[in-house]
């Protein structure tokens, strides 16, 4: 079945001058905000600005939209100039954060709001919308308005409306936030195989690393409106370079100086602690270690190794079968995951002083 | 969003009622009762016609001035409004309407003591807007085709007056409009709306120049004599036959007829 | 009419009584106005109705009054929709003051609101002179006057209405449509326009209800001529000159007219939203 060529020029002149896919910088400044980013994605490839609340990823998509003025910057996608145009002639799909499906059109007359804009014939845009509905399973949904919708079924209305338009960029803004956690498994590897059959550029904005980790080929983390790392999601979760993403991925992450196999880290209270690692390394570097790599005991441990310390505990916190335990320095504050037996044995309240230690073979060293 | 346009819809509905209420107010000059009390003084309650507003004022400054202590409190409006408030018991001293038929609603209701007495006469004239003037010099000319004639609605005394005059002179007059008064008449006359109307001689010397009055003979047939009557409820009877007896002396003969009124 | 048998119940089941501070108010303000409306019904001349009905002034008056009354809800929603929007959506110095404007007819005395059409649109209006000399056209004592005076008055409650109702709505859905590539009329055609629906219909059922009962910028500015310009409220003033009975089953038949209308809509409509 041949798909109509939709009207959305992507001169092939134009393509020729640029590499393809998405490259831009974004310059954006509110009040005291200022947002300085260069992104680019290519076809095919799906990046995740991945950050804490306020960092400017939702300000980096509605400017990539047109929805926010650039202060100053470029947005090129496959070599065509979008920054000077306004959002309903930069041929964008985007996905809301909470779908935003029209309240008094079908499933079908959403998906086909695009094309009709773009002055396809009515009956043309049907037969279209039909398709992209089958295409993401709910064609028995044409007719529905979106109130009768669940979570899940508007995220896919709301992925097929922004893809029926065969645009060349495709914004998410939080594609999976508004579902509950026992639907979003599921959406989340149907958003994942849809997203493998994009052939342009895709950005997705998450505050979840999971979402980041199984959606995006490539994360830029941004914090306080610059990117403060970028990489393939394995490698950002490997060698966290900021706290927020340590924390995100559940690692302790501590900046020192090497000098070969020891670790000079800055600690808790200007107190400094060093750590035996294997890696080899010199000068600035970040040490990382997983909560379950420390171990507690209520007094030293004999036969010591050298990363050993005191430290109060500060929380102790359920998770599954596993106890998290908030370690308060000085010298060092850190997690360590431990057993609820251990908890009992060692009667670990908040406030009690307990020793911790970490073997140096699961220490990761890595330059800063 | 229904709940919201709902809070809505009562909130607009409120407005609504308010500026009705405001629109509403203003037809009837109704002081408050405790005005005239002050002093230990008597109040003496007059409803007049609206067309005796300036006549009446100054009598009334005069009757005070003959009567220390008494403060004369007027409601001026629509003939036909005041007599239905004296129906339903408004609590007046002396009724004076612009015509008989009015007086006798209110008479027929037993309302009235006495026989009412014609104090005044008002004859009917043509006013004709400045731009218009000297194209109207008769009833006659009323019946130009390219000239906008406004007329009292049928119901009110000046229409029916106005009907009495035009069948005696034969003329056929097609108004743009039967307005609910006189004032109303005058004052579409007097903004140019319309070219010309029928209004009483008394209301073209209140309009002071900015309208022509002209007379005609067959304003004869269609005269309005004015009754005066105190009423049976009076609260103040021997104040109101006072006055009364002003308005009907030669004093007050001199001020309405000042005021363009002719003696009945 | 559906007036509540005596004294309105509070919820059972809920356990709970609603407080007399606001119940005893409510009921009040509920007889208050219901009360009026019910001394028309009484008063009204049940054995000469049939008679009185068939007089064809009456009809007459009453078809005037459902023509113009339309006719100047429909000027209103194709003037005062968009400036709603403007005011909602269009920032521009002195705002505040445009928007006190708007609600002037409001407050205004009707028949001073008669008299500021006629020195405008009047015959020697500063704009009603121009029309008159350019294309002969005078708009005092013609139905078109009237549906003016009532659009005057009218307007305001839809203005007012749709505003809110712009203001209430999610500006996201708007954004979500321009990535769809919809130019700003077709946002506003079919995104905007739809989701204040509501607002648009409930300040359009004000302004019919306002228009439907006004009296004194009408017989100010249009006058008053049975067929042309005599809609039923002047009909019922007239009529209490001389024949107060004539008065109430006018208003009685006004009142049935617009409460039958009324309900329907809001039946239709807002129900259903």
């Amino acid at each position: 079945m041949s798909r109509p060529d939709t009207p959305m020029t992507t001169g092939r002149e134009e393509r020729a001058a640029g590499r393809g896919g998405l490259e831009a910088r974004l310059l954006v400044r509110r009040g005291d905000f200022a947002l300085d980013l260069e992104l680019t994605a290519a076809p095919g490839e799906v990046v995740a600005l991945l950050g804490p609340n306020g960092a400017g990823k939702s300000t980096a998509l509605r400017a990539l939209a047109g929805l926010v003025p650039l202060a100053d910057g470029y947005i090129r996608v496959d070599g065509r100039d979008l920054h000077r145009l306004p959002p309903e002639r930069r041929g964008i799909g985007m996905v809301f954060q909470d779908y935003l499906l029209f309240p008094h059109l079908s499933a079908l007359e959403n998906v086909a709001f695009g094309l009709r804009c773009q002055g396809v014939r009515k009956r043309e845009t049907r037969r279209i919308a039909a398709e992209w509905l089958e295409r993401v399973g709910l064609a028995e949904y044409a007719s529905a308005r979106p109130r009768a919708l669940s979570g899940g079924q508007a995220q896919r209305v709301a992925l097929a409306r922004a893809l029926a338009v065969r645009p060349r960029l495709l914004l998410l803004d939080e594609p999976l936030s508004a579902l509950d956690a026992h639907t979003r498994l599921e959406i989340r590897s149907g958003l994942r195989r849809r997203l493998a059959g994009f052939d342009g550029a895709a950005v997705l904005v998450t505050h979840d690393p999971l979402d980041a980790m199984v959606l995006a080929d490539r994360l830029v983390v941004l914090e306080g409106g610059r990117p403060v790392q970028r990489g393939r999601p394995a490698d950002v979760a490997r060698q966290p370079r900021t706290e927020y993403v340590a924390r995100l991925v559940g690692l302790n992450l501590y900046r020192g100086q090497a000098d070969g196999r020891t670790v000079r880290v800055e600690g808790e209270g200007g107190a400094r602690m060093e750590l035996d690692t294997v890696d080899h390394v010199l000068g600035e570097v970040f040490l990382a270690f997983e909560p379950t790599a420390v171990a507690l005991y209520r007094s030293r441990p004999e036969g010591s190794p050298r990363n050993v310390w005191r430290a109060r505990v500060a929380a102790v916190e359920r998770h599954g079968d596993r106890v998290r335990v908030r370690l308060q320095g000085p010298p060092l504050s850190a997690a360590a995951d431990v057993t609820p037996a251990a908890v009992a044995e060692l009667e670990l309240t908040p406030g009690a002083r307990v020793w911790a230690a970490l073997k140096a073979t699961e220490t990761r060293v890595y330059p800063a | 969003m229904v709940e919201r346009v709902r809070t809505r819809i009562a909130a607009l509905v409120l407005a609504a009622v308010t500026a009705l209420a405001l629109a509403g107010c203003g037809d009837v000059e109704d002081g408050d009762a405790s005005a005239g009390a002050e002093r230990g003084g008597r109040t003496l309650t007059v409803f007049a016609a609206a067309s005796l507003t300036e006549t009446f004022t100054s009598l009334g400054e005069a009757f005070e001035a003959a009567h220390p202590g008494v403060t004369v409190r007027f409601g001026f409006g629509g003939s036909s409004t005041l007599a239905q408030q004296i129906v339903q018991g408004a609590p007046a001293d002396v009724f004076a309407a612009a015509s008989t038929a009015t007086m006798k609603t209110v008479a027929d209701r037993g309302a009235a003591s006495g026989q009412p007495r014609i104090f005044a006469r008002n004859r009917l004239v043509i006013a004709v807007a400045k731009d218009a003037a000297g194209k109207v010099t008769s009833l006659r000319d009323l019946a130009g085709r390219d000239l906008k004639v406004v007329l009292c609605a049928e119901q009110a005394p000046c229409g029916d007056a106005a009907g009495k005059a035009l069948r005696a002179g034969g003329v056929r007059v097609e108004p743009v409009s039967r307005e609910k008064d006189v004032k109303a008449v005058l004052t579409k006359v007097r903004m140019g709306e319309a070219d010309a109307g029928l209004v009483y001689r008394t209301d073209v010397r209140a309009a002071s120049g900015q309208v022509t009055g002209v007379e005609f003979p067959e304003s004869a047939e269609a005269g309005n004599d004015y009754p005066i009557a105190v009423l049976a409820e009076a609260p103040q009877p021997e104040l109101a036959r006072e006055f009364v007896r002003l308005v009907l002396s030669g004093q007050g003969r001199t001020v309405l007829a000042q005021a363009g009124f002719e003696a009945p | 009419m559906r007036a509540p048998a005596g004294g309105a119940s509070p919820e059972r089941g809920f356990g709970r009584r609603p407080p007399w501070m606001l119940v005893l108010p409510a009921l009040v303000g509920l007889g208050f106005l219901v009360l009026p409306p019910a001394g028309l019904l009484l008063r009204a001349p049940w054995s000469t109705l049939g008679t009185r009905l068939a007089d064809p002034r009456v009809l007459e008056a009453l078809r005037l009054s459902l023509l113009t009354a339309t006719a100047a809800t429909g000027v209103c929603l194709v003037l005062g929709v968009p400036l709603a929007w403007v005011l909602a959506r269009v920032p521009f110095p002195g705002a505040r003051l445009v928007r006190a404007l708007v609600t002037v007819p409001l407050v205004l005395p009707p028949v001073v609101g008669g008299v500021a059409l006629l020195l405008v649109l009047g015959r020697r209006g500063l704009v009603g002179q121009w029309l008159d000399a350019a294309f002969g056209v005078t708009l005092p004592f013609t139905t078109a006057g009237v549906v003016l005076a009532q659009t005057f008055v009218a307007m305001p409650f839809l203005v007012i209405s749709v505003e809110g109702a712009l203001r209430a709505a999610d500006l996201r859905y708007e954004e979500a449509a321009a990535t769809l590539g919809a130019t700003r009329w077709t946002v506003f055609r079919r995104v905007t326009l739809p989701l204040v629906a509501p607002g648009v219909l409930a300040g359009a059922v004000l302004c019919w209800a306002r228009a439907l009962g006004e009296f004194g910028a009408t017989i100010t500015f249009a006058g008053s001529f049975p067929g042309r310009t005599e809609t039923m409220p002047l009909a019922v003033y007239l009529a209490l000159e001389t024949d107060p009975e004539a008065a109430v089953v006018l208003s009685l038949v006004l009142l049935a007219v617009s409460v039958l209308v009324l309900t329907a809509l809001r039946d239709r409509w807002l129900d259903v939203a």
